[in-house]
């Protein structure tokens, strides 16, 4: 048996290099479609302002960009160093998205954005317009194959267990490509980028409003962040109705977590809108509940039900016993004893070979499993629901929040009052972490809610790990946790100071600040008071 | 459709083309690193190192993550099992490249002389260290690796860390740096103000010189003491095998070099460096460049061609070797990979050749202290 502090570390350092590496994604989504935008109106109307819009985004883009390539590596490290069994279990159909994002898109990406930062002189205008949105395209297509692989993790479809192997393999690439989960995640995702981009350059865009600086530059950043940011929004609650009606088809038992919803209800289900969910006594107390809603999201119906988790225990509970006599079946062929009645016994119960996986967890020989046993793992084959009840809530909130923000922003764009409504730009100023929260908790449904499962019912958690022990994982978590923080202490600082700045951070003297310094030179010649100078 | 056989023998090769790849595009801005303080006096020259390299480090590095991905899809047990088992060389490789993106694109952000050496210093432990573990770790792979595989395919190392630093795998190491200092040393040639560029040369023939003799010596060694394994007994290579189901014992990989035609790789890594130290006498930096790649794949080929059909031989249960026939993917995966690789490679390869013919130019003193502010 694998030791549970073993496992248990896996999952916090895989867990925080990836909402590390999430803090700097949705940005670089975001903002390779606003540069390109800026840029294409650069290349239309002829503007230098736009050029030097591109410029300056992009020089924050860069910033956050370089240490998305880095958080990058480490995930893709990870799955070999850390969760090596499930490397070789299903990297027969997960390794393919991955190979494949590396040559049709990160390669695009990667190649190109050296030719962004640097190819102002080398190339004409349309090729560095082309470049830029190369550029986009590349590390949207990037996110479109990792979102399959992931969502093949949550509805593993098109794929076969091989008893000569021991492996999952690969039946179908079509159902792959095409699940449903991953391309509604897909879209959802990159829409929230979008959002986070967008609510980026629309809340440093007001600083300088409220600062009453560079306003020519800062009122079409705003107005170019809040028109992007509104489609994006829309698309992102639009997507994210569809991904909760996906999941109430192909994963129940994360819907019912995420809603608390403990018994099966007369359809149409009420909603839980706020309460606190007890997973020892499972009911949710203090609920406050809207009658009908539930259903009508989940199902788009008045008469289909929605499984409650009391249920989906107890139908888990059956599949962890079938389950067990696959395990057992495949024990006794692959120690030599490959007889047709073991086979058959096998072929029978495949399909709930990940159940009696389950049972790992609990005594080292499934085929003895107690009932108590049995019962305790069908409990916990349900994912902890308060955490998720309230990281979805959050995440709505969020987003409810820069819609609303986002139609102040419009307004404001439209009656072209940029710099009188103080309030309302402080407002998007404060509202730049508000995408981050709503993606990384985002991120926390997703993934804390296929628990205790890496692949949904085919293989648990706590058997993907590496052979490794508690004590390597200390010591790479430890490392992980210093070298990150340093990193990102380095990171916000750069930002912040460059965001300060501004357009002047160009150097092009056509800005603020430059000009400020240039009139004090001239009536003192005053000394540098800082070492650190920018360049 | 192709037969599973002929699938396994290609992938063989397409993952040699993409390590060969990797260490061609992303030596070259490694070795040029890892030269910058000796070539570069001050941070001017620095500068002009950083950004010959400046457009194109993150297109090569992705030849990195390429050939990872490629690993994990195709060879799934070796992506497993080499990625755990080697797991602190190989958080050691990823603690050194996280230096580099941030490295390049911070320094010269703030023109501080403590923070742009600081930088100095990460980006060039983010260089020199991969270059050596990556070396490193195929002298370990030569040797055989300590691990198993149980019933349930569950790998596990029984090594440390620390027994990967082998006096062999030392020397593969420096193999390594050799090599790649050689390299950047033939891309600053081409690339650097002429200042930096004859220092390049020197570090180029120096490289070049110790690659040939170090080579030499491990070929040497490898002969001297029989190291290799052999399959002696395989199920049937055209279907899905059980990787257990298999013999393997000692014999020397000298053993295949009985055939003429197998000594092509490592004449090609001795004359390309050969030849790249003569064309560097002869200033002529971009072909230096080309010989020099060629010597590379050479060397990474001698490598691989030895250890056919092994990826990773365990000294520990030989039986559990992984390799090329057994521990690969359906046929399924292979094939679908392979129409993927096979449209989209010539792409990458025609539109990376367009970039760098677009940003062809001698970086020189004045083009940095002209565009301060745009560049690295």
């Amino acid at each position: 048996m694998i030791s549970e502090s073993l496992v248990e570390l896996s999952r916090w350092q895989f867990a925080l290099t990836a909402l590390y590496h999430f803090l700097f994604v949705p940005l670089t989504l975001g903002l390779a479609f606003l540069l390109a935008i800026m840029e294409t109106v650069y290349v239309v109307t002829g503007k230098q302002i736009y050029q030097d819009m591109v410029k300056f985004w992009g020089k924050l883009f860069g910033i956050n960009f370089a240490l998305g390539v880095t958080t990058g590596l480490t995930m893709e490290f990870q799955f070999g160093t850390n969760w090596a069994y499930y490397s070789h279990y299903v990297g027969d159909i997960f390794g393919a998205p991955l190979a494949i994002e590396g040559l049709v898109a990160f390669f695009l990406e990667s190649t190109f954005v050296g030719l962004f930062f640097f190819g102002w002189d080398r190339l004409s205008k349309y090729q560095h317009l082309t470049v830029t949105w190369l550029v986009a395209f590349g590390s949207n297509f990037s996110a479109l194959w990792i979102l399959i692989a992931n969502g093949w993790m949550q509805n593993p479809l098109g794929a076969e267990f091989n008893i000569d192997t021991m492996r999952m393999e690969m039946q179908d690439f079509a159902l792959v490509l095409f699940n449903p989960v991953a391309q509604v995640k897909f879209v959802h995702t990159v829409m929230g980028g979008y959002v986070a981009g967008a609510l980026f350059v629309l809340g440093i865009s007001a600083f300088y409003l409220l600062k009453k600086r560079d306003v020519a530059f800062a009122k079409r950043s705003f107005t170019v962040a809040s028109v992007f940011g509104m489609c994006a929004v829309l698309g992102v609650m639009l997507l994210g109705d569809e991904s909760g009606y996906e999941m109430g088809d192909v994963q129940k038992y994360k819907l019912a977590a995420i809603e608390a919803e403990w018994e099966t209800q007369e359809a149409p289900a009420s909603f839980t809108l706020f309460g606190i969910p007890n997973q020892e006594t499972q009911q949710t107390d203090f609920a406050i509940k809207i009658p009908y809603v539930l259903g009508l999201i989940a199902t788009r119906s008045t008469t289909e039900q929605v499984t409650g988790l009391k249920d989906i225990v107890a139908q888990h509970e059956q599949r962890i016993v079938n389950g067990i006599q696959a395990v057992t079946a495949l024990t006794a062929i692959r120690s030599g004893n490959d007889t047709p009645e073991a086979r058959a016994v096998f072929e029978q119960h495949k399909q709930d070979l990940g159940y009696g996986m389950l049972m790992h967890r609990y005594v080292a020989d499934p085929a003895r499993s107690t009932p108590e046993q049995i019962h305790q793992a069908a409990i916990d084959s349900i994912p902890s629901v308060m955490p998720l009840f309230f990281a979805f809530r959050l995440m709505v909130a969020c987003g409810i929040a820069m819609f609303v923000l986002l139609i102040a922003a419009l307004w404001i764009c439209y009656t072209r009052r940029y710099t009188q409504y103080t309030w309302l730009l402080r407002a998007c100023l404060c509202a730049i972490p508000l995408p981050w929260l709503a993606i990384e908790s985002g991120w926390f449904v997703a993934e804390f809610g296929r628990q205790p499962w890496a692949i949904g019912e085919i293989l648990p958690t706590f058997m993907a790990t590496s052979s490794l022990t508690a004590r390597d994982l200390w010591i790479s978590l430890v490392g992980f946790i210093t070298v990150y923080s340093a990193l990102l202490v380095v990171e916000m600082w750069l930002m912040f100071r460059f965001a300060r700045l501004g357009p002047s951070s160009l150097h092009t003297g056509r800005y603020h600040l430059e000009n400020q310094r240039l009139e004090a030179d001239d009536a003192s010649p005053a000394p540098v008071t800082t070492t650190t100078k920018l360049a | 459709m192709i037969d599973y056989e002929m699938l396994k023998l290609i992938w063989w090769l397409l993952v040699g083309v993409l390590l060969i790849g990797f260490a061609i595009a992303d030596g070259m801005d490694m070795g040029a690193a890892i030269l910058m303080p000796f070539v570069g006096r001050n941070d001017a020259e620095r500068r002009v190192v950083i950004n010959t390299i400046a457009p194109h480090w993150d297109g090569n590095q992705v030849w990195l993550v390429t050939a990872g991905g490629a690993i994990f899809a195709a060879w799934p047990p070796v992506y497993a099992t080499a990625f755990s088992g080697f797991y602190f060389a190989m958080l050691l490789v990823l603690l050194a490249l996280f230096f580099r993106p941030v490295g390049f694109d911070y320094r010269s952000k703030i023109e501080s002389p403590q923070w742009r050496t600081w930088w100095d210093r990460l980006i060039w432990f983010g260089s020199f260290v991969p270059t050596l573990v990556f070396g490193v770790a195929f002298g370990n792979l030569l040797q055989g690796v300590p691990f198993e595989v149980d019933s349930m395919m569950r790998a596990s190392y029984a090594g440390t860390f620390f027994e990967l630093l082998n006096p062999f795998a030392i020397l593969c190491g420096l193999i390594s740096v050799a090599m790649i200092v050689m390299h950047g040393g033939a891309w600053l040639m081409a690339r650097a103000d002429r200042v930096v560029a004859e220092r390049s040369r020197v570090a180029l023939q120096g490289g070049a010189i110790a690659l040939v003799v170090l080579f030499m010596i491990a070929g040497a060694w490898v002969g001297q003491s029989g190291m290799g394994y052999v399959v002696t007994e395989i199920g049937d290579t055209s279907g899905a095998m059980n990787l257990l189901n298999k013999s393997v014992t000692h014999a020397s990989w000298l053993a295949k070099y009985d055939n003429p035609l197998e000594w092509i790789a490592p004449l090609l890594g001795i004359a390309g460096a050969l030849v790249a130290f003569a064309l560097a006498g002869m200033k002529r930096g971009g072909l230096a460049f080309v010989a020099s790649s060629l010597s590379m794949a050479g060397v990474i080929a001698t490598a691989g061609l030895a250890m056919f059909p092994f990826i990773m031989p365990s000294s520990l249960q030989p039986a559990a070797s992984l390799t090329l026939w057994d521990a690969t993917s359906s046929a399924m995966t292979l094939t679908i990979m392979f129409w993927v690789a096979l449209v989209m490679v010539p792409v990458i390869l025609s539109y990376t050749l367009w970039c760098y013919i677009k940003m062809w130019r001698r970086i020189t003193l004045e083009h940095i202290s002209s565009n301060n502010h745009v560049l690295y």
